[in-house]
């Protein structure tokens, strides 16, 4: 019979999607989940991971819409294609979860988070961790004589970066948001 | 127009509101004050349970066989966990039930009160949705709200936890029409440019098949009927899942039967075989791919599902389309009319010949004996007295549930009820129960392994109680029968916990909850036997004893492939390592 010019594994939206849907690869996604802001919504998000065996890396929460009650969950996760279509679908069968976007596949998000970071340290480290907070943009947020509280935001990476220089200075403590993501352009 | 009423008057309010005409449920603390609203009406009627989880089974054969929402309502703590059974079971097989639970008054929350559980979490994975109502002038919204989520897109329960000051509180009711559904509304129709190049498939393949699962059911009676049309006027053959039998009927030329682990030689080698798969409502479980690997190679394959989640979850297609089966259908009828009603004739004829060889192997062959009962005959004689009527079956889970499926035809749509997904035994006897509530004059007859019936035995009571006639045929092989199966093929012959040991005089037991009693041994008394079973007006409980060491065939091993069935025949020099899964 005719052949079709359609792949394997298709996605629901489009019997001309042409993805690939036998790739093994992995890779990281940040998805941008938009929800009521109802009791349980955020248990009924990590349940569905959990339930299910899939990642998450990453997740933050917080209401973006006060009157209209609405949250936006993001949650970076990692999979092959299959795996994070699924992960979409099964995320938009949950009833309070108007739509699921896959920032990393639909529109290159900007990506930041903010994280702060105690050092404790005198003498030449104190001035180091100092110098290298001015070159990754931290402020300091609150210092002692033996400590300081740098804040940062960046790419998760940066942070990361920031981390493993801070670390032999006397790094004390972290603490990280996880990723915001927003698409870029209008 | 809001109306002044307590939240337990709401309950009762907004059931009418919505069509109910029965509950199944058990008291307690937590839920009297909904239960005093049910006393002072007459409109609902209530069915007294003897355990939860058989509430929730009723529940599920009142809507699997009438195609509304079932109703449910239980206490909190012991009664909400008491029901979580029936609530997966209700998930895993899609059918939409409204389950109301009492909860310990709002300001105890959270302090380990009397009878108090986390409901909310514990069914939240095994609801479609649930809802912990803390405020009287929501709780009306909230079980319109419920409805609608429960039948609408894929079918699914639903939970409402009701703490007991909120059903004592007075609120605004609020009609059903006012209730804010609009984001939770499920596509229906499918992509069109999608449903033509279905029909482009349909009017090419040269070796066609239907493979047709439960969502024909849910998606309701025009479902079955445009799907007999394309099925009838294009002559391809047709498979379904244990969960879509009956929506094309059993007695049609283009039946090949159930297909799966213990489906037909024919219909799991078309499935092996073809180039064209049309799947419509069914989800590719594991009992019918096998091994996925080797999972139809060399089709080309649709699929057909109101949850886009089901799509290319375990199989991937080729041509997927999210939509309702009824509406899907509807359009591709209306193409494929348009474009000529093309099919491939001559690949067709020669797909039919080879299906036609598929089926010498007659492979629900079994040999039959003048001494003791088959269990293949047992339901052959059943069918044979039974399929003239107006018969609805339940099951319970294990071989007597397999060869039901394989030796009892159905003809419409809503007249099989068995436990597909969950594997629940104890799901048959409460579920006909809530089939025979439901249509009181039908013949409801539960085909049952004694294991599995002994398992919800104690709703004897309420179908005494509540005069169903229900008939509960058990298949009685002293035996686990399917784990003594899978023990004698895959483990060696050790056969470990297998066999039901004390079980009760059967008949005896019926007498003492007021039913009849029967029991059978011989083949030649069968058929009495039954019609006896069939003519008596009341429950009957008809304890047939079968053949203790039957096997169920063909049987694909798990793990295998279609193409590696095995036959009776076969079995004796089968063997194989202990399976995963
Ligand atoms: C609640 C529950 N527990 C255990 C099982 C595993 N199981 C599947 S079939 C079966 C044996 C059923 O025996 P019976 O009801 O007598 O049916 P038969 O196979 O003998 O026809 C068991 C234990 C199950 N499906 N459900
Ligand atoms: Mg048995």
């Amino acid at each position: 019979m005719a052949a079709l010019n359609i792949k394997k594994g298709a996605t629901s939206h489009s019997a001309y999607d042409l993805r690939d849907f036998h790739s093994e690869v992995e890779s990281s996604h940040t998805l941008a989940v938009l929800v009521d802001n109802e009791a349980g919504v955020l248990a009924r998000v990590i349940g569905l991971f959990s339930g299910r065996g899939y990642n998450i890396d990453s997740l933050t929460v917080a209401e973006v819409d006060h009157k209209g009650h609405r949250s936006r969950i993001t949650i970076v996760t990692r999979g092959t294609m299959a795996v994070i279509d699924q992960i979409k679908a099964q995320l938009g069968r949950i009833v309070p979860v108007h739509q699921v976007i896959d920032l990393t596949t639909e529109a290159q998000p900007v990506e930041r988070e903010l994280a702060l970071f105690k050092v404790a340290a005198t003498g030449e480290k104190r001035i180091e961790s100092l110098r290298l907070a001015e070159i990754f943009r931290a402020n300091v947020v609150d210092s002692t004589l033996e400590s300081f509280v740098f804040e940062i935001t960046g790419t998760p990476d940066k942070i990361d970066a920031f981390a493993e220089l801070m670390r032999p200075l006397g790094l004390k403590d972290v603490a990280r948001t996880g990723v915001a993501a927003l698409p870029r352009g209008a | 127009m809001a109306r002044q009423m307590t939240g337990a008057e709401m309950v009762v309010q907004a059931l009418k509101d919505h069509g109910v005409e029965v509950i199944f449920g058990y008291p307690g603390g937590a839920v009297l004050p909904i239960y005093d609203a049910i006393f002072q009406q007459n409109e609902i009627k209530h069915i007294l349970v003897r355990h939860e989880q058989a509430a929730i089974h009723m529940a599920e054969g009142y809507a699997r066989s009438t195609g509304k929402p079932g109703c449910a309502l239980v206490t909190s703590g012991p009664g909400a966990t008491n029901a979580v059974t029936g609530l997966t079971d209700a998930l895993m097989d899609s059918i939409p039930l409204v389950v109301f639970s009492g909860q310990v008054p709002t300001f105890m929350i959270g302090t380990d009160g009397f009878q108090e559980a986390d409901t909310v979490g514990i069914t939240r994975p095994c609801t479609k949705h649930n809802w912990l109502v803390k405020d009287t002038d929501k709780l009306a919204e909230t079980i319109h709200q419920a409805f609608h989520v429960a039948t609408s897109g894929r079918p699914g329960p639903v939970l409402i936890d009701l703490p007991k000051d909120v059903q004592f509180a007075n609120g605004r009711y609020t009609e059903p029409k006012t209730a804010r559904v609009d984001h939770y509304q499920p596509k229906v129709k499918g992509d069109i440019e999608a449903v033509t190049k279905l029909v482009e498939l349909i009017e090419t393949a040269a070796k066609p098949v239907f493979y047709t699962g439960g969502g024909v059911i849910n998606s309701g009676t025009a479902a079955s009927q445009l799907m007999r049309e394309l099925v009838d006027a294009t002559g391809f053959p047709i498979t379904s899942t244990l969960m879509g039998l009956g929506a094309y009927p059993a007695s049609g030329k283009n039946w090949l039967g159930m297909l799966g682990m213990h489906g037909l030689y024919e219909a799991n080698l078309a499935m092996h075989g073809c180039d064209l798969m049309i799947n419509l409502g069914a989800r590719f479980d594991d009992r019918i791919t096998g091994r996925i690997a080797d999972f139809s190679p060399k089709s080309t394959k649709v699929h057909v599902d109101i949850d886009a989640s089901s799509i290319n979850k375990i199989i991937p297609v080729d041509l997927p389309i999210v939509g309702d089966v009824a509406h899907v259908l509807e359009d591709a009828l209306k193409i494929w009319k348009a474009r000529g009603r093309k099919v491939n004739k001559e690949g067709l004829a020669k797909w039919w010949a080879q299906i036609e060889e598929w089926k010498k192997v007659r492979c629900l062959a079994f040999t039959n004996s003048d001494k003791v009962i088959k269990p293949q005959y047992a339901l052959q004689r059943l069918e044979a007295l039974t399929k003239d009527r107006d018969r609805y079956i339940t099951t319970e889970v294990g071989q007597h549930q397999m060869w039901a499926a394989q030796f009892l035809g159905f003809e419409a749509p809503n007249r099989w009820m068995t436990s597909g997904g969950l594997g629940t035994m104890g799901y048959g006897f409460p579920a006909s129960i809530g089939v025979q509530i439901a249509h009181p004059d039908a013949l409801v007859i539960n085909v049952a392994g004694e294991a599995s019936w002994l398992m919800n035995m104690q709703e004897m009571g309420t179908a005494t109680q509540f005069c169903t006639p229900v008939k509960q045929f058990i298949l009685n092989n002293e035996r686990l029968g399917m784990v003594r199966q899978w023990q004698d093929l895959l483990h060696g012959g050790r056969y470990s916990h297998s066999w039901s040991d004390s079980l009760p005089d059967f008949v005896k037991l019926a007498e003492s909850f007021g039913w009849k009693g029967i029991s059978v041994s011989d083949p030649k008394d069968l058929d009495d036997a039954i019609m006896e079973m069939i003519n008596y007006d009341g429950p009957v409980l008809f304890d047939c004893l079968v053949e203790k060491h039957e096997n169920c065939f063909p049987m694909i091993p798990s793990g295998k492939p279609h193409n590696e069935m095995l036959l009776a025949a076969d079995a004796a020099a089968f063997s194989s390592g202990a399976a995963l899964v």
